[in-house]
């Protein structure tokens, strides 16, 4: 028996929940910082990607010390190469929330003349992908891994549909177009949120049964 | 192309049942790995390819065993049959003479007398071995006098000195350093576009560097038996998974 090992992997896996927290808690405050153009939830989203980098070099570290210490297979060298695909993606999802933060902080100055509606929804969708991907990741749920996959299409169809809100809006009233500029970068930033959320839902999917599902993009 | 066809084989050592309804097919050109802890048959089943296992007393086999589609144990001449399927085992055994006669103990017990015939057998087995360049100048010198790792590959080179189909190696390196090790696993991977080979071992990393397919044993059963990479990045046996990951027993 490998206690030790065991022990070590348990750690791994409890720092890919803890960076999976810090997260989810970004894209709560830049959401927050959307909807109620509120700067010091924005200025949160910066102090959280600043720890969201750092974690991500400690898993880094780890998973290398791991591979060189303990030669994995199976499906400890499974858990091991997911989980260093993962915090890319996590890494990268910490960067987006900063993103839509800054852009925030711009729109907080101006008043949003256009009812948010998609960008909310795309929000709520990209929020509930991203939590079940870390959910699926801690409870090894490869049917909530899969879903979140296939909810993807949900967010790809919604921004198609805030991009035809922002060209009704420019059509309109020209003088919006900085704006519809401005949300328009948001709900990208949303959709490839909800492109890192499946991509860690693969890695959970190949970390469980060993077969890479490509969600068709 | 399979080189061996065991099917439905059944191996006793008095009572003891040592292999139990062992099915595989070995493939021609490729190196096949048996991996298991201490007692799980794996060496056993080596042995019984050039049927090495008639020298214990006791030792009854059933099922069928093949190579190239003929029967191991029905009437094919034992002498024939290790000389296409020749041997290394965990521990290099140079015979006490010269690095030449060890090479030219095998040919010459076929028949060959002649010493230019001879000369070229044994410069181009220790080639084949990765070993001429290294031993060239001390071909009259004892055999006994090499490293651990040069014994081994003189072995290797001995054995393909009768010119086999197959090499088997029963944990072959595990007496030996990395460096040494490491030029034997090359050597297995030149060798294997000529030959046909079977090892034992227990360095897992070894069976996942140079093996195209693995065998896991335990108890005398075979567990699972898949390519390589397959054992190791997804085993489909809950037991295969636990003793790679080393969380066995």
């Amino acid at each position: 028996m490998r206690k030790y090992y065991d022990t070590e992997l348990q750690e791994l896996n409890n720092q890919l929940v803890e960076m999976g927290a810090l997260i989810e808690n970004a894209i709560n405050h830049s959401v927050n910082a959307l909807k109620d153009k509120d700067v010091a939830e924005a200025e949160m989203v910066n102090e959280l990607e600043a720890k969201i980098n750092h974690k991500e070099k400690d898993i880094e570290t780890f998973c290398l010390k791991l591979i060189l210490h303990q030669q994995p297979v199976a499906k400890d060298l499974r858990l091991i190469s997911s989980a260093l695909k993962m915090i890319t993606d996590m890494e990268r999802i910490g960067d987006q929330a900063a993103d839509v933060a800054e852009i925030c902080k711009i729109l907080s100055k101006s008043s949003y003349v256009h009812n948010l509606e998609h960008i909310n929804e795309m929000a709520e969708q990209m929020k509930k992908m991203v939590t079940q991907a870390v959910n699926a990741f801690v409870t090894k749920d490869v049917v909530l891994a899969m879903s979140v996959c296939k909810d993807d299409d949900i967010v790809d169809n919604l921004f198609v549909q805030v991009q035809k809100d922002m060209i009704n809006l420019i059509t309109q009233d020209s003088s919006k177009g900085e704006v519809a500029f401005d949300l328009l970068m948001v709900a990208k930033y949303f959709e490839r949120i909800g492109d890192h959320a499946t991509n860690i839902a693969e890695w959970v999917i190949f970390s469980i049964t060993g077969d890479h599902k490509l969600s068709g993009k | 192309m399979d080189k061996f066809t065991i099917e439905d084989m059944n191996l006793y050592y008095g009572k003891f049942h040592a292999l139990k309804n062992v099915s595989l097919n070995m493939q021609e050109n490729k190196i096949t790995a048996f991996i298991g802890p201490s007692g799980c048959g794996k060496s056993t089943l080596l042995k019984s390819l050039n049927r090495m296992n008639d020298l214990v007393e006791g030792c009854k086999i059933t099922g069928s065993l093949k190579l190239d589609g003929e029967d191991i144990y029905g009437n094919m001449d034992v002498n024939v049959l290790r000389k296409r399927v020749g041997m290394v085992f965990q521990k290099a055994n140079p015979f006490p003479m010269s690095v030449y006669d060890n090479i030219a103990f095998g040919p010459r017990t076929h028949g060959i007398k002649n010493k230019k015939q001879l000369d070229e057998i044994v410069e181009q087995s220790l080639r084949d071995a990765a070993i001429w360049d290294e031993l060239k100048d001390r071909l009259k010198k004892s055999a006994l006098g090499l490293s651990g790792g040069q014994q081994q590959r003189l072995c290797i080179a001995r054995a393909l000195a009768v010119k086999p189909e197959v090499l088997l190696m029963d944990e072959a390196t595990s007496a030996l350093d990395p460096i040494s090790t490491g030029k034997i696993e090359e050597l297995c991977l030149k060798l294997k576009k000529d030959y046909t080979i079977v090892m034992v071992t227990h360095n897992m990393q070894q069976a996942l560097r140079i093996s195209d397919y693995t065998a896991f044993f335990l108890l005398g059963e075979m567990i699972e038996y898949n390519d390589t990479d397959t054992i190791f990045s997804s085993p489909k046996e809950k037991k295969t998974e636990e003793y790679i990951t080393g969380r066995f027993g």
